[in-house]
């Protein structure tokens, strides 16, 4: 059964259409690896996932409920659109930590936040926190950062950083997580630590969406490669399918730029 | 001597004046800034402009005269309501006026300072699943508070001093009681004063460094 069904979404900034007639679905415990040049609609793809553009048409549909659908107004309320969006979890570019918080509070943070809304939150207050209090310290030992819990994020190196988006998105237990090229702001020395983290959430079967410029980490991480030029998926398949027989003529093009720069 | 004292204590009585002409100003006007910082980023014209065009008309005259139009305004214009009598009406349309003056000044900090701070935070707290005001409440108004210290602390240091203007409509500050004696031939009060403004300012200038170390654990 598909988690997610991304349905006929297209998306304008102005004159320009960034996405034209996006359509794929994604298993329970799939990965995909969406990869692409700069100005193919990727990063604006998953930002529609997270709704933080809304899509022009289209709907999208997890778990068989309809979360977005651009012909129904009713559907796109802030306060409907804030609960759906915690379907999906998105680790940025930028990390986009919070400052002025520790390690520890970027990641229980939000859970915290919303257990407010919980009807037994007054009466089980210590509890709750307690248990997302643990829970964070627990995400964080899961990707190395058990010593740093108490830092703050200027403290902590890139790479770091980015582990610490990762637990802060886990925390929240998403269905689906996003990644928009999680290492594309890191030194290169810095990036194996933070994909290590994702193959590991790989092995424990995370759905996971994975927008990256990393081709070989690509092949590694995904069940399926989506390539995607000029807002259109251009071709979809397996690993092998894409990488090593693309039948596209635009696919070829692209990874032969690529390995040419890249050999 | 016993003239010397008399002038220091009067003085000092003055200086009162000034110290809460500035409280109440930094009270009002640094909320009602927050305000005007929201109206002027509105996404509504209807609000967005005529709150811009009122920041432009205050920060576009002098606070002197806005002191006299506040003052002589309602009396001029035959209004039915206007200032209580005596020292304590004065003493309230010069409040006024400072705080709608400073309001307009804080405003545009405020803006820069919410303006500055990368989408990326919003985006953070909104995938996060934070409401509007958590994400502004709980992300992103300490990081301003962190980036506006220095432009504010400016200004809380230029409104000691221009609680001076408050004499214009006859508030009896420091300045105008020292103002008194010099009229008379005697001038050192009227030098002294400016000890009071540098203790002062002195004074603010060790809370805002220490309020800046406070805030100096994080970086943005």
């Amino acid at each position: 059964m598909a988690i997610l069904e991304v349905r006929n979404i297209e998306k304008c900034f102005g004159n320009v259409q960034v996405l034209k007639n996006i359509d794929f679905s994604l298993e329970k415990g799939e990965s995909i690896a969406i990869i692409g040049s700069s100005g193919s609609g990727k990063t604006t793809l998953l930002r529609c996932l997270n709704f933080l553009e809304r899509p022009d048409k289209g709907r999208i549909v997890v778990n068989n409920e309809v979360i977005f659908d651009a012909a129904d107004p009713n559907i796109q309320r802030e306060s409907e659109i804030r609960k759906k969006r915690l379907h999906f979890g998105l680790i940025f570019q930028n990390f986009n930590l919070f400052p002025q918080y520790t390690v520890l509070k970027n990641v229980t943070l939000a859970a915290e936040l919303l257990a407010r809304e919980r009807p037994d939150y007054k009466k089980n207050k210590k509890a709750i926190l307690k248990e997302i209090q643990e829970k964070g310290e627990a995400l964080l030992a899961q990707v190395g950062l058990s010593d740093k819990f108490d830092n703050y994020p200027h403290m902590i190196s890139g790479g770091q950083q980015q582990r610490v988006a990762i637990a802060r998105a886990l925390a929240l237990e998403p269905d689906i997580l996003c990644f928009d090229e999680p290492t594309s702001a890191l030194d290169p020395e810095l990036t194996g630590e933070v994909l290590k983290v994702i193959m590991k959430l790989k092995e424990r079967n995370t759905t996971m969406i994975v927008v990256t410029h990393e081709m070989d980490f690509a092949r590694d991480v995904a069940d399926r490669v989506i390539f995607m030029d000029d807002g259109v998926i251009v071709e979809q398949g397996t690993p092998q399918e894409v990488f090593d027989n693309p039948r596209e003529e635009r696919t070829r093009q692209f990874l032969s730029r690529y390995n040419k720069d890249y050999s | 001597m016993n003239q010397a004292y008399v002038i220091i204590q009067r003085l000092s009585d003055s200086f009162l004046l000034n110290c809460r002409l500035f409280a109440l100003t930094l009270l009002f006007s640094l909320p009602l800034g927050l305000l005007i910082a929201f109206g002027s980023m509105s996404r509504f014209r209807l609000i967005r402009w005529p709150v811009r065009t009122f920041v432009w008309a205050i920060r576009g005259t002098p606070l002197m005269l806005q002191l006299i139009i506040i003052f002589f305004g309602p009396g001029l214009l035959n209004m039915k309501i206007g200032w209580p009598s005596g020292d304590s009406g004065r003493f309230v349309a010069a409040t006024v006026a400072f705080v709608i003056n400073y309001a307009c000044y804080f405003s545009e900090i405020y803006r820069g300072g919410i303006e500055s701070i990368p989408k990326g935070q919003y985006e953070a707290g909104q995938v996060l699943g934070m409401t509007k005001s958590q994400i502004f409440f709980k992300v992103i108004l300490l990081q301003v508070i962190k980036r506006i210290l220095p432009p504010v602390g400016n200004e809380v240091i230029t409104l000691v001093k221009d609680t001076a203007l408050a004499r214009i409509i006859a508030n009896k500050e420091i300045i105008m009681m020292a103002g008194e004696y010099s009229s008379k031939g005697l001038i050192w009060p009227l030098f002294a004063t400016g000890i009071y403004f540098l203790i002062f300012v002195g004074i603010l200038t060790v809370l805002l460094d220490w309020f800046e170390k406070k805030l100096g654990y994080f970086r943005t």
